[in-house]
Formats: structure tokens, sequence, C-alpha cells
């Protein structure tokens, strides 16, 4: 018995081409029964993401299976699907590789082992899985979960928003309660609160120069408005101060936060500026308990987080390798044991 | 069998300290349940050895500077077991371990006279004062530990690093709390063992008492300075780490003054 992997992603279709042949939760029962119509395959689990659409398969001979199911995909959407196509042992690997994050467009993404789980376990539900698939699929679970434990590979946010928030993590633990003023109403600003507010940050402190835009985006993200020239006034209970406003010149300086932290009583400060040209003075960064970043260093961190996982993907691949064996001498005896 | 049981004590601590340095150069820096089981492994060995070594000298071990320095280490690693896991400080055990074992390897290893010194008790409150006032010392050197921590997780911080320490260091607030909380712990215990000094009605080493007292005022100081927010987080956590330095200099002073009469 052989496993089959057949599909398309991120890094040989375009969406344009992609989104042709996605399966909707809606068609996957009739696409997998379809599927295993075709001659010589025997089960079979379809993964449809927004980066791939992949077919994993029990097969006694997988090109004639893969044929079938190239001729399948051309019924059903008109085109000819630029598929890509592996084997027994790469097709193992394939999945192994899938499931841990590495072949994805952002390498060490963990959203992907749910998708996984997801289309297993639907297939699962449907009847549409063999022995051969089930201990496949269970064991790259085991392969991501190693994989995530033992490497560096989904260590580090990987967008400014998640920097913003891990950082704020570093910086006060638990997020609860925490408050934020936001100088500036940008979209950036307003996605990197959304994703702070999402872990806990209970109040949100809107200034702008426009008060009416100021008061539209406190109320979309259940906030507080308050006008430009008085958020100085509201600061003292602030924890997170994000600022993005079309400022040509430093609107915080040193000079000005000084007399501001000593209010605060020694809590640390956390100042995201995301404007540009700048709206903080970098030399506020030396200020003590003050945590300054800017888009540039926030980009930084991304690189550095990126750099951090790719340092492992040997390991990684290393590790799958180890698993890969592991599963075909277990499907090489469970084929004797058969015969 | 007490040498061995203090010999086994220091590898354990060597263990975690090496598992540590070895996790760090792998840039795996998630110490855990590695390093408290060599510390806890290493602590039931030290209680053992002071065990025995109190049964040796009739009172409790703390005749000498050897005993000090010994009973000092176990009284760092009880205040991290009972500490580390309520803060869920884990790292602070990478930390502990490796002063716990330079500790122990000074009293191996310096010329001090490490024969037990029979001793008679004559009050009780005498093995308090003595006991707590070290176990005072522990929690101080925790807050030590907790300040260095600070001090490297503020420094990824400004410095916009993006590295293994950076994520597996707790929070930078957590550590300003803890160091804040160990410096009130060791400040409880000392004010306690000084107490119970005073209880005993034993004749006073002058100098001995002003050396102790200055530690004491130095530490006190701090705290009513951190409760009036004129000391920011960053500097009780330099402060702690040179006041402790400074103690564990003077304790081998003061423990030298006290055994004179």
């Amino acid at each position: 018995m052989n496993i089959l992997c057949a599909g398309l992603n991120h890094q040989n279709a375009p969406v344009e081409i992609r989104e042709k042949f996605a399966i909707g939760g809606s068609d996957l029962g009739e696409t997998l029964a379809a599927v295993r119509t075709i001659d010589g395959l025997s089960g079979a689990v379809i993964l449809s993401t927004c980066n791939r659409v992949e077919f994993y398969a029990s097969s006694v001979c997988p090109v004639r299976a893969f044929d079938g199911l190239k001729e399948l995909l051309h019924e059903r959407t008109g085109y000819d699907a630029p598929l890509y196509f592996h084997d027994t042992p790469r097709s193992v690997r394939h999945l192994f590789r899938v499931a841990s994050g590495l072949d994805s467009m952002v390498l060490g993404e963990t959203e992907i082992l749910g998708q996984v789980k997801k289309a297993y376990s639907s297939a699962a539900e449907l009847g549409a899985t063999t022995t051969h698939l089930n201990k496949l699929f269970q064991h790259a679970f085991r392969v991501a979960k190693h994989v995530r434990t033992e490497t560096q590979i989904t260590r580090g946010a990987t967008s400014v928003g998640s920097v913003a928030v891990e950082l704020a993590g570093k910086i006060f633990g638990d997020l609860t309660g925490r408050r934020i003023m936001i100088l500036g109403a940008g979209d950036t600003s307003e996605r990197t609160a959304r994703s702070l507010v999402s872990r806990g940050v209970k109040t949100v402190i809107v200034s702008n120069r426009t008060f009416d835009r100021a008061a539209r985006l406190a109320e979309e993200i259940g906030g507080l408005a308050i006008h430009f020239d008085h958020w100085q006034n509201a600061f003292s209970d602030v924890d997170i101060l994000i600022c993005s406003t079309a400022a040509p010149h430093p609107i915080i300086t040193a000079e000005k936060l000084q007399p501001l932290l000593r209010e605060r009583g020694g809590r640390p400060l956390f100042v995201i500026d995301l404007a540009v040209p700048r709206d903080v003075e970098p030399s506020v960064n030396e200020l003590e308990g003050v945590f300054l970043y800017d888009i540039d260093s926030l980009e930084g961190i991304v690189r550095q987080s990126l750099d951090i996982r790719r340092g492992d993907l040997v390991r990684c691949e290393q590790m799958i390798t180890d698993h890969v064996g592991a599963f075909v001498s277990w499907l090489r005896r469970h084929h004797e044991i058969s015969r | 069998m007490d040498r061995l049981l203090l010999i086994a004590a220091t590898l354990c601590f060597l263990a975690s300290f090496g598992y540590t340095l070895y996790a760090l150069g792998a840039g795996r820096f998630t110490p855990g349940r590695v390093n408290f089981v060599a510390i806890l492994t290493g602590f039931f060995f030290q209680t053992g050895f002071l065990y025995l070594r109190g049964q040796a000298e009739g009172s409790c071990p703390l005749n000498t500077l050897f005993d000090v320095l010994i009973f000092q280490s176990w009284a760092l690693v009880l205040i991290y077991l009972l500490v580390g896991p309520t803060y869920r400080l884990s790292l602070l055990g990478a930390f502990t371990a490796p002063l716990a074992f330079f500790l122990i390897l000074i009293a191996l290893i310096a010329p001090i006279n490490s024969a037990p010194v029979r001793r008679v008790v004559t009050s009780p409150w005498i093995e308090l004062h003595a006991a707590f006032s070290i176990i005072a010392y522990g929690a101080f050197g925790l807050a030590g530990i907790a300040g260095v921590m600070y001090l490297v997780q503020e420094r990824q911080l400004k410095n916009h690093k993006a590295s293994p320490l950076l994520y597996n260091l707790p929070p930078i607030n957590d550590l300003a709390v803890a160091n804040h909380r160990l410096v009130w712990l060791g400040f409880g215990l000392l004010t306690f063992g000084f107490a119970a000094g005073f209880a005993s009605s034993m004749p006073v080493n002058t100098t001995k008492f002003w050396a102790s007292s200055s530690l004491w005022l130095i530490y006190g100081a701090l705290l009513v300075l951190a409760r009036l927010r004129s000391l920011a987080p960053r500097r009780l956590a330099v402060l702690s780490i040179g006041v402790f330095g400074l103690a564990m200099v003077a304790l081998p002073g003061i423990q030298y003054l006290s055994s004179r009469p």
C-alpha cells in the first residue's frame, strides 16, 4: 500500500488558480465520495485552506490514482490543475512538513495544524479514511507536537500586531485590565489596539486631531475618545501608548514625558510608535521603565523571529526524517503482515 | 557520610547549572523540570548534611564559617523552592543553582576549618536568631537573583532583541514584583532573627551588632523608598544585587566577629 499526495499550494500556484480548486465545507462530502470512486484508490483526506488544496490517499497504484484525480478535477472545474505528486515516502514527509508548519507561507505558523486536524476528522466522519491514513495522520499530529516543543520553529511573532501583543506580555505579564491610549487613529494603530484588546486589555482611550474620527474609532473598539489637547491629562493611568499621528515632528519627547512618568509610580510604559515620520523621540527609550518600539524595531523583531525559526529548520527536517523512517517501517511491516 | 551528602548536593547543583549552560548554548533556554528536580535532589542531600552536622555539633549548625556558607546555600535553595513555584519563576532555579553551587564550593575548597565544633545550646532563641538571620539572607539572595533577571530582561526589551532569553525570562513587571516581595520577605525574616537575638539576652558583640544593623537599616530604607515611590523597580533591582553582594562580603567578617568572645 502506498500513500499518495497530490495538490497545489502557494509555492506552485497563485491565488487565482488556487481559488478555482478550493473545496468548501459544503462540497467536501460530495468531492470525497467522487475521489473514492477513482480506480486504485481506497481512502482519502482533502486539505483545503487559503494556501493549499491537497489530497492524501491510500492507493495500491498511485500513478493511476493520480491520473484519475487529475481527470476528476478537470471535470469539476474545467481547468487542468498544476498538481504536484508525491509517492511514499515523499508524500509522508510532505504531510509531516505541512502539519509542522514547515511548508507554510509564514514558516512555523501553527494554524495549519488545526486545519489538518479538521480535514482529517471531517474525512474520518464521512468514513473516507483507511487504517493507513488513520495511522499517517495520527503520526503527523505527533510529529507536529514534537517539532513544536523541541525546536524554536514557532518562536516569536511574525506580524507587527502580534509582536506588539507579545512584547506587551513580556512587559506586563497578564494584560487583563491594562489601559491603552491611541494617539492618532490610523489603520495600523487600530489593528494593533484590536490585537491587544483581544488579549484582555480593558480600557482604550483614543485621541485624534479630528475628534470625530477619534469618537468613531472609540465606539468601534469600545473605548473612550478625548480631545487631542487633553491627552496628557489621561496619561497617568495608561500602560500602553500607541502613536500614529501625521505630525511632521515628534510630539512626544523625553522632556515632555519625564514629569508625566513621575505620577506613574514606577509602572512600566510600553510605547508603540507606528508613525512615519516618528511621533516619539528615540531618546524616550532611555527613560527608566519606558520601552519604546518604532515601526522599524517591530519589523526588526518580526525578522529576528523568522531568523530564529529558520535557524532551527535543519533540526526540524532531521526530526521529520526520523519520523518518516518510523512510519515507512510501520507501513512495510503492516503490508507484510497483511500478506 | 556527611561529606558525601555535601558532595552529592554540590553535584546536583552543578548538574542543574550545567544543564542551563547547555540549554543556552543550544539556543533552547527552557529550563523547567530538569533544573527543578536537580535542585530538589540537591536540597535533600544538603538537608541530610545539615541534620548530621547539627547532631555532631549538638546545636544549629552555624558554628563556623564553613557551616554558615553551607547553611546560606541551603537557605537560598529553601526560599527558591518555597517562592519560585508561587511566582511561576521556574527560571529563578536556573540562576539559583549556580549561586548555591558556588557557596558550597567556596566552603569546600577555602582554607577554613570544616571540622564540627560542638556548642551547648543555652537558649532556643539563639538558635532561632542564627537560623532566621541566615534564611533571611537566602531571601535577599533570591531578591538579588530576581534583580539580575530584571536587568537582563530590561536589556533585551530596551535593545529590541527577540532572543530566546526574552521569550523565556518572565515578564519584567513580574520580576519587579518578585524582587520587591523577596526583599520584604528577607527583611521580615531578618527582623524576626533580630528580635529572637534580643529575646535570648545573649552577650552582644558591638561590631557584629552594628554591621548587622546597618544591613537591616539599608534593606529597610530600600523598602521605605520603594513604598514612597522614590525608588523605581530598576534601582531596587540594582540595589538588591549590590546590597546582597555587600552582605556576602561582610558575612565572613560578621562570622569571625561572632566567634570571638
